[in-house]
């Protein structure tokens, strides 16, 4: 069992180094699309927001595994051609701006409106109630479901290896195919995984606690 | 651009996908029963256990949390198989890691209900004479399962669309329909277009019936 | 004569199809205290409201200083920008406090002098500091609110508030959400604040608190104004006043 595992190390991280990349770029991306459309959402004019709110409620109501087989073998018939590796980035990022787009939504609108009313009665422009009053809120408010949620990009990520991007999963399964020792190996890549995962969210709660004082 | 839509091929095929929607809800609907089960025994486990029940409570969750859900579809279905005498179908095996997964959330969901129970309503059962189990039977688990609802709810939807996953062990599900269309005939716009529809049609459907459950079962009734 | 520094007139206000204010006339000279009592969907707390803008309202005028609060000339809304140097000429305390939680009590008060009055960040400190020592939290500057009591979060809503330098203070029933033993303090400063001439109008349960502090008591029901007079006078004539009897006989029965 340890042999297999060990074997089967240096392979592995060459396919988690891809995992980390597919996921570093679909958290960053996301987060800027989704906080741009999350704000259209709450402040937009109506046809934003309806958009929005299609968009959103379209990509987080099917699978993402229908959606990364959409975009992969979507685009190219329409005539965009996309190597394997972005059509999986570009499906996750889909996938993840809807949920960004969720937490901004629930950070923003979990803030009292005294909050709002306090700034105004002050005399604050509705710009300088945003960045002095909403905005420290409803970052706090944001960060750590969030920062949980970094967990679905990099689970999401490994449906990626379906599409033959060399990921962790995808490493996993190509020495599974030599060795035939499939057990250690999916025990050794869960433990990867949970490691990373775990962190994240042992994160995310710690950033929660420190937060609390904003929950009125 | 040059794409023609064709649905005419999807529709040839139709029964590839009614037939994966139907069996996508069966799975999401066992896993769901069997999850909730094992949720509820470890939720009950974990308020009332020690520090070593709940630890090893927590590794469970932990562990199925942070852990793709493909792994543990390609753990249990090839993993298991070598090292326990155990032979079973992809559709079982499927089943078998959808509710453990399951599970793992519903602990979480229970244990978050129980928590929430007013003290209050115990203390009223207990002054009422009524036996643990009584109270347990009459005051603590209808008022948890009302709370729980709407969690259970949104995890009984995600289970659906996590079946999808199932299409990898070739169990023929929705996506797997979609993908067998796809790759039989080549319709590939068609055939993702209409699993998506029915994905989101169905989630909508489901959504609203449980919505319709929750209103019945609200514990707020407001003026 | 001069100007009341308050002047509504024929206000009217609707949520909906609900009429909530059925043409409101008021006036609030300067230096004055007048307080509003009456019962839960009299309108009061919906007429103060309006005052500041926080509601916009559909008919009828509210002035201060002979300046229109929610409109322009020729009856158009107020920018934002507009509105907001509006709302800097009136104070508001919140029955929810409503403190900015990530900022300390002493930040709390300095954002509106720094970002409106245009103070610098040593100027706002010291009228900050000078604000809540007058009420009785200068051991506290440094604190967030999730660190202080009810009573005293309250009292740092005053401050914020009265920094500003308010034309006039709306009071919005600031001590119902107090724990009973905590209303003193908080009463303290606003007789303390009323003692130095600060125009007034509160919204309020506190009765006994009116009928000491208020120069005027109005009482309101059903969205008009139904009494209004000098405490002493108004509580002597009660019985003209079959409706205001009423809300004082169940307000003295629930007291005792």
């Amino acid at each position: 069992m340890l042999d297999a595992m060990i074997y089967a190390l240096p392979f592995l991280m060459k396919g988690l180094w891809v995992t980390v990349l597919v996921s570093v770029l679909t958290v960053s991306i996301s987060l800027c699309a989704g906080v741009l459309l999350g704000c259209g959402l709450v402040y937009g004019p109506l046809p934003l927001r309806l958009l929005v709110r299609l968009f959103s409620d379209t990509i987080r109501g099917i699978p993402i595994l229908v959606l990364i087989f959409f975009v992969y073998y979507g685009f190219p018939a329409i005539g965009v051609d996309f190597a394997a590796f972005w059509a999986a980035v570009t499906a996750l990022t889909l996938f993840k701006t809807a949920q960004v787009i969720e937490y901004l939504r629930g950070a923003v609108q979990s803030i009292p409106k005294g909050q709002t009313e306090a700034g105004m009665a002050i005399g604050l422009t509705f710009r300088e109630r945003l960045t002095s009053v909403i905005f420290p809120q409803a970052l706090r408010r944001f960060l750590p479901p969030w920062i949980n949620g970094v967990t679905d990009a990099v689970k999401g990520s490994a449906l990626v290896s379906l599409l033959g991007v060399t990921d962790l999963m995808h490493s996993i399964n190509q020495v599974i195919g030599r060795t035939y020792e499939a057990l250690p190996l999916y025990i050794l890549g869960a433990l990867i995984y949970f490691v990373i995962n775990y962190t994240l969210s042992l994160l995310s709660r710690r950033l929660e606690r420190r937060f609390s004082f904003t929950q009125a | 651009m040059g794409y023609d839509l064709n649905f005419a091929v999807v529709w040839r095929n139709f029964d590839k996908i009614w037939g994966g929607l139907l069996l996508s809800l069966e799975l999401a609907v066992l896993s769901i029963a069997i999850g909730i089960v094992i949720g509820l025994a470890l939720a009950l486990a974990h308020v009332s256990g020690g520090r070593l029940v709940r630890g090893l409570i927590a590794t469970y969750v932990e562990t199925i949390r942070n852990v793709p859900l493909i792994l543990l579809v390609y753990l249990v279905f090839y993993g298991l198989p070598q090292v326990v005498d155990i032979r079973y179908g992809a559709t079982t095996s499927f089943v078998v890691t959808l509710s453990v997964y399951a599970g793992a959330y519903l602990v979480e969901v229970f244990r978050a209900g129980l928590e929430a129970i007013p003290g209050g309503l115990i203390d009223a059962g207990r002054a009422l004479g009524l036996t643990p189990w009584q109270r347990f039977a009459h005051v603590r688990l209808p008022t948890m399962t009302r709370i729980s609802l709407p969690a259970l709810s949104n995890t009984f939807i995600s289970l659906f669309k996590d079946t999808s996953i199932a299409s990898v062990i070739a169990v023929p599900e929705l996506t797997w329909g979609a993908q067998w269309i796809n790759l039989n005939t080549f319709r590939i716009v068609e055939a993702y277009l209409i699993a998506t529809a029915m994905y989101l049609f169905t989630g909508y459907v489901l959504l609203f019936l449980l919505r319709l459950l929750e209103w019945r079962f609200r514990v707020t009734r407001n003026a | 004569m001069t100007e009341p520094l308050l002047s509504i007139r024929g206000l009217r206000k609707s949520f909906g199809t609900t009429e909530v204010l059925k043409s409101i006339d008021l006036n609030v000279e300067r230096g004055e205290v007048v307080s509003v009592i009456g019962p839960s969907g009299s309108g009061k707390t919906t007429l103060l409201r309006c005052v500041n803008f926080l509601e916009s309202y559909e008919g009828g005028s509210i002035k201060i200083d002979g300046v229109e609060v929610g409109f322009a000339e020729g009856r158009r809304r107020r920018g934002e920008r507009s509105l907001a140097r509006m709302r800097a000429e009136t104070g508001m305390v919140f029955q929810s406090f409503n403190l900015f939680p990530h900022l300390t009590a002493a930040d709390n008060v300095m954002l509106g002098l720094r970002k409106v009055r245009g103070k610098s960040r040593d100027e706002a400190r010291a009228i900050a500091e000078k604000w809540l020592d007058r009420v009785g939290l200068s051991q506290k500057a440094d604190a967030l609110p999730a660190e202080l009591s009810g009573g005293q979060q309250q009292r740092v809503g005053i401050a914020r508030a009265v920094a500003m330098e308010p034309k006039i203070l709306l009071l919005d029933e600031i001590t119902s959400a107090l724990d009973p033993e905590l209303v003193g303090e908080v009463l303290e400063v606003v007789r303390g604040l009323a003692a130095e001439g600060m125009t007034m109008l509160m919204v309020t349960h506190e009765i006994a608190f009116a009928r000491d502090a208020a120069d005027r008591i109005v009482f309101m029901f059903d969205g008009t104004v139904a009494a209004e007079g000098p405490p002493t006078e108004l509580l002597a004539q009660v019985d003209d006043h079959p409706r205001l009897a009423a809300f004082l006989a169940r307000f003295r029965a629930s007291h005792f």
